[in-house]
């Protein structure tokens, strides 16, 4: 049963075929066989999540069941989850068990759906490998030499090895999107301001974005129905009337306009990565699309923006992390700022600080303007770029990673080539656009390929319904690792 | 431009991050790759264009003044390090 889909598995809790605490058990007895291998999981409490599972079945027995009723969903350690462990990844947060929900918790445990336990992730989702994590680094289900992406990459290493049917994550540059493309599986990053970032760790808060991540894009759209609404405790959460995110999935794709930007097909991605697009933009072709040019001319310009403007809002988020009302402390020091720093540089990681240290550097006095202001308007000139192209087309497609995965250690002395992995996923945070990832193919070593596509704002459903149709038509999201399909 | 091992440590005492010498000169050269990428984006005309602090343009919600927080001490106060008395300890600060 680890193989059906959450659509499926929702199928056969309504039926009465399937109970929640069977379902949830298997998962479980899954992830102890196997997590060991991936290291997918921080925290697993077997008792809550078969208490959630139990109390689905009940409500199942009295035909209350929503969709995602009894699905056990796994959830990314940047979400606070109440009575649960809730790290971020980080030996700053080893400590700390939530006294309250995320709002996408609220959400989910609302309609039903069981907490399978806490993913791995990059410290404090600072990384697009999953090696920067305080628990060690997860590995690739496709390939345990290589990086799951990152920063969601327990999340999307668990879909992928079929550990979980489904689970939520976060993308500040593509953290959602380069995971879900390096390990074979379906992300989305909605529309910012579409999902609450209330109990949702924050990096920077100006991009960070929750969102599902799932074996196909019926599923994602499921988890969004969800995850999806206006939250007040989010001053930035948008003020929308309830949509069904599956609305189109049933709609053909004939006549849509596929942009390509040319930035995109131009240089920089590996052979592999761009033979598979290139036939997944075929299949488009197939499916009636039509396809037109259009281009970002800006886009080289996002990682450099992204690196002034993500570390600048780090540093101010990360303040709070002082050592006085919960999580680590260091346990000696003379003084309270020697508190608060014995207990930061103990507290923290290396990528962590040297992006609080880059962060603190641009907003300091008489560098201001300089960096974090110049970043700003150039970010403007991204979004500009974006508005241009979607005047001449309904949704961009192109890569989402310019390699598949690549090697554990290959890139963690050189922040710069890490950070240039983002290269593709970083321009729709800035402007703010949904972008999500889907499984469009396999290179000569039989790592997966992920096919991007960056909609308008809120065209989540149409991005989602587009998807759908591809995945009719072919079956690159049915591939499963070597060795998770028994 | 080139940021200095002294930057470096000036901006962690800003960052309240304690750095020992050789920990800053590791760090320095990896901040000034990443100062050298930043600077394709420092050299870009951006007169006139308005800097985008947000996604999108909303303007900043507004709600009645009314208390819509219950008292949650003790179950806040139960994760921290050190309480006594309902009170976060510290050491001391004044003589």
């Amino acid at each position: 049963m680890h193989k059906a889909t959450i659509k499926e598995l929702s199928a056969r809790l309504a039926a009465r075929k399937l109970s929640s605490v069977e379902l949830t058990r298997h998962f479980l007895s899954r992830i102890k066989a196997l997590n060991q291998k991936y290291n997918c999981f921080i925290t697993l409490d077997e008792e809550a999540s078969l208490g959630q599972a139990e109390a689905a079945d009940r409500l199942r027995a009295t035909g209350r069941g929503q969709a995602l009723t009894g699905i056990p969903i796994a959830q990314k350690d940047i979400f606070c989850s109440r009575g649960w462990l809730t790290t971020c990844g980080s030996k700053m947060l080893s400590n700390f068990v939530s006294p309250y929900d995320a709002h996408v918790v609220e959400r989910l445990n609302a309609a039903g759906a069981v907490n399978l336990g806490k993913t791995n992730m990059d410290e404090f989702a600072m990384g697009s490998s999953s090696e920067t994590s305080y628990y060690g680094p997860v590995r690739n289900p496709w390939d345990v030499a290589t990086v799951p992406g990152g920063s969601s990459g327990g999340s999307a290493a668990a879909v992928a090895a079929r550990l979980a049917p489904g689970a939520i994550g976060t993308d500040t540059g593509g953290s959602i999107r380069q995971p879900a493309a390096l390990s074979g599986i379906c992300g989305l990053k909605p529309t910012y301001g579409v999902v609450s970032r209330y109990g949702m760790i924050a990096f920077a808060s100006s991009l960070d974005q929750g969102g599902p991540m799932a074996r196909t894009a019926e599923d994602l759209a499921l988890l969004m129905n969800v995850m999806a609404g206006f939250d007040a405790r989010d001053s930035t959460s948008l003020e929308r009337g309830r949509e069904d995110y599956a609305r189109e999935i049933g709609r053909q794709a004939r006549g849509l306009k596929i942009g390509l930007p040319r930035e995109f097909f131009a240089e920089g991605a590996a052979p592999a990565v761009m033979k598979a697009v290139e036939a997944a933009v075929a299949e488009f072709g197939k499916l009636g699309c039509e396809t037109v040019d259009v281009s970002l001319p800006n886009m080289r310009l996002s990682v450099p923006v992204y690196y002034v403007l993500a570390p600048a809002e780090a540093s101010s988020n990360l303040a709070r992390y002082d050592g006085v009302r919960y999580g680590f402390r260091a346990p000696e020091y003379a003084d309270l700022p020697d508190l608060y720093r014995k207990t930061r540089s103990q507290g923290f990681g290396w990528e962590v600080k040297r992006r609080i240290l880059i962060g603190t550097y641009v907003l300091s006095h008489g560098y201001y303007d300089a960096y974090y202001i110049q970043a700003q308007r150039v970010r403007r000139l991204i979004a500009r770029d974006f508005a241009e192209a979607f005047k001449r087309c309904d949704v961009i497609a192109g890569p989402t990673s310019p390699t598949t995965a690549f090697r554990l250690g290959e890139k963690m002395d050189d922040p710069v080539r890490m950070y240039l992995n983002d290269i593709y996923t970083i321009p729709a945070n800035l402007a703010g656009l949904p972008g999500m990832s889907i499984p469009c193919g396999f290179d000569a070593a039989g790592l997966p390929v992920g096919l991007q596509i960056v909609g308008n704002y809120f065209a989540e459903a149409r991005m989602l319904g587009l998807a759908h149709q591809y995945q009719l038509a072919t079956d690159w999201h049915r591939r499963i690792p070597p060795g998770c399909d028994a | 431009m080139a940021l200095t091992a002294d930057d470096v440590k000036r901006v962690a005492e800003l960052a309240r991050i304690a750095i020992d010498e050789s920990e800053a000169r590791a760090v320095l050269s990896q901040i000034n790759d990443v100062f050298r990428l930043i600077a394709e984006m420092q050299a870009v005309d951006t007169r006139g264009v308005e800097p985008m602090s947000h996604a999108l343009d909303v303007t900043q919600r507004l709600r009645e003044d009314a208390v819509t927080e219950g008292d949650q001490h003790a179950l806040f106060q139960s994760v921290a390090p050190h309480v006594e008395g309902d009170l976060y300890l510290v050491p001391k600060v004044i003589e």
